[in-house]
């Protein structure tokens, strides 16, 4: 086959015909990885949820409440009981940007567990929030008594080596987490037993 | 408020080059003259402007409505394609003396990955600039990518002031050119890490 | 098949696209943070490239000489944004580490450098091993780099972390300034052997 020449015509229809067969091509592998993608994010925080609640005590019912950007996943048992939320919470201030964490509350305010959801830190660096050694220190802990502050602002978290801003947004975090869990607790008691 | 900490934290917190490292390609090959480094840099912050400003609309006047968001990457590189061969044409027409000065820097910047990168992050990314992290609105993604051309031009002439002077010093063999010039951009991003924290 | 060849390996040491050319410096120093970071970013430019070099070669009679790059822009846009789907489809955590680097790879000038200067001069099998030349060769450059400033600055290799938990590591490494200063030494060493050759 020849070159073609350039003519305004030549030019106009091969521009289009490639551009039209790219869109459709874009559009079938859009429609074929469109479920995955909707997927993946639903699987990480279903995963998330189950890991931050594991508490040993059966949840028999969900409610899924988002108050003021938090989304609250509030987990109660046979009898309506709340054992507790798992909390989707954010914090903007990390070296990366954006830091989403899903912090397991139980019903007396204790922390449960922390998992990271998404962060874009410094590897070797902040990335290290997601090691056990940096998060596991939240497990278990009451925010009246370990103030959800690094040591270096005069609270009780020990800041991961040479990462002080990712510290602070994570335990910021936790902290928008708990506070707006104590502030709403008393909607959410009444809240599962008003589904039943 | 809201805008000066934008400009600041994109010139010299989050500088496009030293902590995005977008734009390296350009940075290294216009540095090697003060006075080559000052066309490119205003070309860029007159291109990045506009082409964040373009591409924003396409966004969300055309992309968004019709659901066809996955076109993205496509379309925002056609458009700054076309824009720079547009800007050239009217700047050719209008501003001779313009032209000649940005004029053989215009054809570079549709590969300088900057400029995609800008106009890519402004409605994919969330900040939060006082307040909750939300995507940025029109406005604020146009002083976001002024900025950024801003850092660009900054970096770019800074760095262009030093090369100048060392390639007048004897360095050894392998490390002459391109090797002492990205070790010398490293100091320069050290330095750029002092102003980490200050918004 | 002797031609062949070199068409394949020419980019790994010849014309590595990276440490000789310097084409695309941005995710070299953007996403060798790890490893295995710099190792994805390196196959999904590599899959572009192969297939990009691929449809180019087929098309090259059809398209005009005067608007082929925005043909070749398009051709290449198409075949980033399916590699963008797919990551984030199916290596989700991946796709969020390298982020915009993915969309980026549209921009970065050893894909359309390659399409323009070989795919649309020779035919598809020369083109294919030509993209996988030098994408593997850009591929190992930024595994190279990547674990260079693994070792170095988290004291890990893949993940792996061979010293103790406590001990301090050249932390500067994986930040910003390290990389320019990683990438600095590691051509002056390449200039350096292609010299005394």
């Amino acid at each position: 086959m020849a070159k073609k020449e350039s003519t305004l015509v030549n030019m106009l229809v091969s521009l289009l015909v490639i551009t039209a067969v790219s869109g459709g091509v874009l559009g079938l592998v859009y429609g074929m990885t469109k479920d995955s993608i909707a997927q993946v994010e639903q699987k990480k925080n279903e995963k998330a949820i189950a890991e931050v609640l594991n508490t040993g005590v059966v949840i028999a019912s969900f409610d899924i409440d988002t108050i003021d950007g938090l989304v609250y996943n509030l987990a109660y048992d046979n009898s309506n009981q709340l054992i507790g939320a798992a909390i989707k919470t954010f914090s903007g201030k990390g070296f990366g940007g954006k830091i989403e964490l899903m912090v397991g509350v139980l019903e007396n305010g204790t922390i449960n567990k922390v998992s990271v959801l998404s962060q874009s830190e410094t590897p070797g660096l902040g990335a290290n929030m997601t090691n056990e050694s940096f998060k596991g220190q939240f497990s278990g802990q009451h925010p009246n008594d370990f103030k959800l502050q690094v040591k270096k602002d005069g609270g009780d978290v020990d800041a991961i080596t040479a990462a002080t801003i990712t510290s602070r947004a994570f335990s910021e975090a936790v902290k928008t987490a708990c506070d707006g869990f104590e502030a709403h607790k008393s909607q959410f008691l009444k809240g599962g037993n008003s589904y039943e | 408020m809201k805008y000066i900490i934008i400009i600041l934290s994109t010139i010299l917190v989050n500088n496009v080059i030293f902590a995005q490292f977008l734009g390296i390609c350009p940075f290294i090959g216009t540095s090697k003259k003060t006075s080559t480094a000052i066309g490119m840099g205003a070309a860029v912050i007159f291109v990045m402007t506009l082409a964040t400003l373009v591409t924003w609309l396409t966004q969300y006047y055309i992309l968004k409505p019709l659901k066809i968001e996955f076109l993205q990457t496509i379309a925002f590189i056609l458009i700054i394609a076309a824009l720079v061969q547009m800007v050239e044409i009217i700047l050719k027409k209008i501003s001779p003396s313009l032209y000649t000065a940005l004029g053989v820097f215009l054809p570079l910047i549709t590969t300088n990955c900057a400029v995609l990168g800008v106009a890519i992050t402004v409605v994919t990314k969330e900040f939060s600039y006082g307040g909750a992290s939300r995507i940025l609105n029109l406005g604020e993604s146009v002083v976001y990518a002024a900025g950024t051309a801003f850092g660009f031009a900054l970096a770019l002439i800074i760095f262009a002031g030093i090369r100048e002077h060392i390639e007048l010093m004897e360095a050894p063999k392998g490390m002459r050119g391109v090797p002492i010039a990205l070790i010398t951009a490293g100091i320069l991003a050290l330095a750029f890490m002092g102003f980490t924290g200050i918004v | 098949m002797n031609n062949n060849l070199k068409t394949f390996t020419k980019g790994f040491i010849k014309e590595n696209p990276i440490l000789v050319l310097l084409l695309g410096c941005c995710p070299t120093l953007a996403t060798t943070t790890s490893a295995i970071n710099g190792m994805s970013m390196g196959l999904a430019t590599t899959f572009v490239l192969i297939m990009s070099n691929l449809s180019i070669s087929l098309l090259k009679n059809f398209i005009p000489d005067k608007v082929r790059i925005p043909c070749f822009i398009v051709v290449i846009a198409s075949f980033v944004t399916v590699v963008q789907l797919v990551m984030q489809a199916y290596v989700p955590d991946i796709y969020e580490t390298l982020g915009l680097f993915i969309p980026l790879i549209v921009v970065n000038c050893i894909v359309l450098g390659r399409a323009e200067a070989f795919a649309s001069k020779n035919s598809v099998w020369p083109s294919i091993l030509d993209g996988a030349g030098m994408g593997l060769g850009f591929t190992a450059s930024l595994t190279v780099l990547g674990c260079l400033r693994e070792i170095l600055g988290s004291g890990s290799i893949f993940g792996w972390r061979f010293l103790p938990e406590d001990t301090d590591t050249i932390l500067v490494f994986v930040l910003a300034p390290g990389a320019f200063i990683a990438l600095g030494y590691v051509i002056a060493i390449v200039n350096h052997l292609k010299k005394s050759k």
